[in-house]
């Protein structure tokens, strides 16, 4: 892994909402990287800043009222954030681009689906022509497996199910050959079984086209069958980091220990389902100390007092938790011995 | 490779002969409303008048017959003539143009300028919606009528003033219209995602934003050539529209308010003329609104 080169490289970001009633830090210092061909997944609850963290990286924060007040995005050499909006404008869809969550409202419901497909190549290579592009779009619409790819670029969006339509949103963002995709919940507007399917699809297409991507998802099931590595994000912060199978195995934030406390194993017979008490508080409302001490069942006196750095808890594997402070190593086998 | 997904979404295509565009598909829910077909043959109808006035109006419009003056309707003047002994019903052909004209030509006027500024105050937001949303909310404030006679009055009476008139004091309605359109559809999913591909905010307002916010502008617009054939009337009646000899139907009824009584003819049948005009656009309005509507929020 970590010989692959890496292809978007996110430091020290930080997106502010200015509302009437308070700045909000919906993005508060967020760093992380992506290799080449790699899924890094994203989790959190709703409200944790995953998907203000992708509109950030593809510039897109709705401003007013949010804005990206510091950190860099850096992005083949080139750092996003100091882009004009015209340089901007190439790199979206053309090296980076996105899929998002509602696949029933993400196309244009008056024209057909190859009308738009191929507005969305020829934005970016308008000097290939309409042929090539409306070729283009054929391809790529039997790249995602879509049955009669001919006929649908004359129909129109209500005529496709959920499912197809997710799969002509990937093939869209697709067709310019992106170095990086973001997809923001791709799979959870839909069933469960294409749920499944599609998650495939893109864990398959991911293979073939080495394209890196960024997997955002409140779903720990999708982390588990798509992601190589996982953030976990927590009121606005990045509070664990560490390969897919490590985060299983060996949760270490206590945030995601819950987390995955809570999610129901068929094998073992439960009478309730664990969860953690209480509700992730706002971003911007806890001003002093770890976000998480008020619902965690391991904070000491030092945790409501002092915000945690980002801890190296192996080599792979990071935490936000004073808990793997090796100098505060004392103070926290006390609070161990407590609980 | 067995692919369930083949399986499932074959069963869910349609027919590829069905495929059709939202605006067939509304063109075929307002065939089914009777009332409204019929008032679309009404408006048709009209057109149909005003295009061939030449041909079916062989008497002409100012052919005057001194003789004959005020006569009822007979087999040679079916409609009666008037004062100066000319034959209205040549006079109401004649009129259809004038009138479809002022309807159809004021009306795109406002749409138009009315559709840049509601998407210009939508899109942009911030003070610049301000300014032109309380520049609407000060024109509405008038009494639209006596907007337009103020207009008029500024401009001099004429009947390309009393279209440009009836134009500006529509502009509102249609600017807001489109104002509140474009703010819901900007927070779509699928402007974000045109950005997403990188399309320019110019080409996102104009292929996007602008064809998905004009159903409710085909019906409002469809009703307001009707009003404004009824305003075109009034300043015509009130002497601010057409000049004499023109036969403007608002200035027929205007020039024969003298003879009510004695020949009352002169007056029903310009009045019938406006009145079958603007019930025809009305209906069609009315079944344009059942037909697009529902469709487009789907």
């Amino acid at each position: 892994m970590e010989d692959k080169k890496v292809m978007l490289e996110v430091n020290d970001l930080q997106t502010t909402f200015f509302t009437d009633s308070g700045d909000i830090p919906a993005v508060d210092h967020v760093s992380f990287h992506v290799h080449d061909g790699e899924v890094l997944g994203i989790v959190g609850e709703s409200g944790c800043g995953k998907s203000v963290t992708s509109l950030s990286i593809m510039g897109l924060v709705p401003n007013p009222p949010g804005k990206v007040v510091g950190g860099d995005i850096h992005f083949e050499d080139k750092n996003l954030l100091d882009l004009s909006e015209r340089e901007m404008r190439k790199v979206r869809g053309n090296d980076i681009a996105m899929i998002f969550q509602e696949p029933m409202t993400s196309l244009n419901p008056l024209f057909t689906i190859g009308h738009q497909m191929m507005e969305a190549v020829l934005i970016h290579h308008k000097k290939k022509g309409k042929q090539y592009a409306k070729d283009r779009c054929i391809e790529m619409l039997e790249l995602v497996e879509l049955p009669r790819a001919k006929d649908l670029m004359d129909e129109y969006p209500h005529q496709l199910s959920g499912g197809m339509r997710q799969r002509v949103m990937i093939a869209m963002a697709l067709i310019c050959d992106p170095k990086v995709l973001i997809a923001d919940e791709p799979t959870t507007a839909l069933d469960v079984t294409t749920q499944s399917q599609i998650l495939k699809l893109i864990k398959e297409l991911n293979d073939r086209l080495n394209t890196a991507l960024l997997l955002i998802t409140h779903d720990l099931g999708v982390v588990a069958k798509t992601c190589e590595r996982v953030i976990v994000m927590y009121s606005g912060q990045v509070i664990e980091e560490a390969p897919v199978d490590k985060l299983f195995d060996s949760p270490k934030h206590p945030y995601t220990q819950g987390l995955i406390q809570s999610v129901p194993d068929v094998r073992k017979k439960q009478d309730r389902l664990y969860s953690i008490e209480g509700n992730v508080p706002l971003p911007g409302s806890i001003h002093k100390g770890c976000r998480f001490a008020d619902r965690c069942k391991f904070a000491f006196d030092r945790c409501f007092n002092e915000n945690p750095e980002f801890y190296q808890t192996s080599d792979v594997q990071k935490a936000r938790c004073f808990l793997y402070d090796k100098e505060g190593a004392v103070e926290h086998d006390k609070a161990l011995t407590r609980s | 490779m067995a692919n369930p997904a083949r399986n499932i979404d074959e069963l869910e295509t349609t027919d590829p002969k069905q495929t059709r565009g939202p605006w067939r598909e509304a063109w075929y829910e307002f065939k089914k409303n009777k009332i409204a077909v019929v008032g679309f043959c009404i408006v048709l109808f009209f057109i149909l008048l005003a295009i061939f006035a030449p041909w079916i109006a062989k008497e002409g419009i100012n052919a005057q017959e001194t003789a004959d003056r005020l006569l009822p309707p007979s087999a040679e003047y079916w409609l009666g003539t008037d004062d100066f002994g000319r034959d209205i019903l040549s006079r109401i052909i004649y009129g259809a143009r004038i009138s479809l004209w002022v309807g159809f030509s004021a009306v795109i006027g406002s749409v138009i300028v009315g559709s840049i500024l509601g998407i210009i105050a939508g899109y942009y937001g911030r003070w610049v919606d301000t300014i032109i949303s309380r520049f609407f909310d000060i024109m509405l404030a008038f009494p639209s009528i006596l907007l337009a006679i103020a207009i008029v009055a500024v401009l001099g009476p004429s009947l390309q003033n009393a279209l440009i008139a009836i134009a500006i004091i529509n502009v509102p309605n249609f600017g807001r219209l489109i104002r509140s359109k474009v703010l819901s559809i900007k927070e779509d999913e699928y402007i974000t995602a045109a950005k997403g591909i990188g399309m320019r905010d110019i080409r996102i307002l104009f292929s996007h934003i602008l064809p998905n916010s004009m159903a409710p502008v085909i019906v409002q617009g469809t009703l307001a050539i009707a009003t404004a054939i009824l305003e075109a009337a009034a300043l015509g009646f009130l002497g601010l529209g057409a000049q004499p000899p023109s036969p403007e139907w608002g200035k027929m009824l205007a020039d024969s308010k003298d003879y009510l009584q004695s020949a009352p003819w002169t007056m029903i049948f310009p009045g019938l003329a406006i009145m079958l005009t603007v019930l025809g656009f009305n209906l069609m309005g009315d079944g344009l609104r059942d037909a697009m509507d529902p469709k487009m929020k789907s």
